[in-house]
């Protein structure tokens, strides 16, 4: 694929990422929007590598899209078993 | 309302960014930029120069950077050490599914993190990426078997000693060179062998097992706060 072609392949990602990043804010289940900001850091890392960062494409896939959206998902689930602990209690 | 008002300033933002960034205009280097992109490589015999630049040039501002990660992983677990009273712990035991695939995906992902900080002078990526990706083949554990726990000494123990054997390295470069973290001490060696680049190779597997043991103690921290005492 010529470099042309890729203009486009890009475009598209960058309005991937884009309308993930809005549905992330407009979502009100926090699981969807927690996602939706790891698919942003995966399409950010794709575009890294694309205009020849590979070190800092590695750093935004690793770091991220799989450690931070990890990390959120855990806050996610234990506040909510904070918030059912708490119910129980009253 | 409020997101009305957020989408307005970030097209404000954006379209201020847009001025300001001279798009698809090469700029050239200067001073000491232009020093790094051309002699970088013949100054450490380092095949990544983004390397040569974290670790070399930019030694004591990486160093500043394991601090601010330690301290900041420091903080969370002082936040969640904290024991709280009634905690409803009755975790689903991990699917089949998730138990076989991270027993069989967590040897070659360890692996894969220590070569990826142990060739960081070689290919892209380097110590925080490599102990990226050890910190997510020990999050794998965690999840397969949420009764884990992982041995907090020992950790501390690799984090500790790799922190403490950097300023070492970095003092070696301070008495035999005159300036902290100077590349010598270590042969340069030949250019894209592993055993090149002088002290930049031992400089980032330190990094990578001291950003790896941070990492995972924060996910240990994380997937176990606020359960019973007993525990």
């Amino acid at each position: 694929m010529n470099s042309g072609a890729l203009i486009y392949v890009d475009m598209f990602i960058c309005t991937i990422m884009l309308a993930s990043a809005g549905m992330a804010m407009w979502l009100r289940n926090l699981v969807s929007a927690v996602l939706l900001t790891g698919a942003v850091s995966l399409v950010a890392s794709y575009l890294f590598l694309r205009m020849g960062a590979p070190d800092v494409a590695m750093t935004e896939a690793a770091i991220g899209s799989a450690l931070t959206t990890v990390i959120f998902l855990i806050a996610v689930r234990r506040t909510e078993e904070e918030e059912r602990a708490e119910e129980v209690k009253r | 309302m409020k997101a009305v008002v957020s989408v307005i300033m970030l097209a404000l933002l954006g379209s201020m960014l847009w001025q300001a960034i001279p798009l698809a205009e090469p700029i050239a280097l200067r001073g000491v930029a232009e020093h790094y992109a051309t002699m970088g490589v013949a100054d450490n015999h380092a095949a990544n120069l983004v390397t040569a630049v974290i670790v070399n040039y930019r030694g004591l501002d990486t160093l500043g950077e394991v601090v601010v990660l330690f301290l900041s992983v420091t903080g969370i677990g002082f936040v969640l050490r904290r024991k709280r009273g009634l905690v409803l712990h009755n975790p689903r035991p991990a699917s089949e599914l998730t138990r076989t695939g991270a027993n069989l995906l967590f040897a070659p992902l360890l692996l894969f993190g220590a070569y990826v900080f142990i060739h960081g002078h070689l290919t892209p990526g380097g110590g925080f990426q490599g102990g990226a990706v050890v910190a997510s083949a020990v999050l794998l554990l965690l999840l397969a078997d949420r009764d884990r726990h992982l041995p907090h000494g020992l950790m501390s123990w690799v984090e500790s000693l790799s922190g403490l054997t950097y300023v070492l390295v970095g003092l070696i470069g301070l008495v035999s060179a005159g300036s902290f973290l100077a590349n010598t001490g270590l042969g340069l060696g030949e250019w894209g062998r592993l055993s090149s680049g002088g002290l930049i190779p031992v400089i980032y597997v330190l990094i990578g097992l001291k950003v790896g043991s941070e990492l995972a103690a924060l996910l240990d921290l994380m997937t176990h706060s606020g359960e019973a005492e007993e525990r």
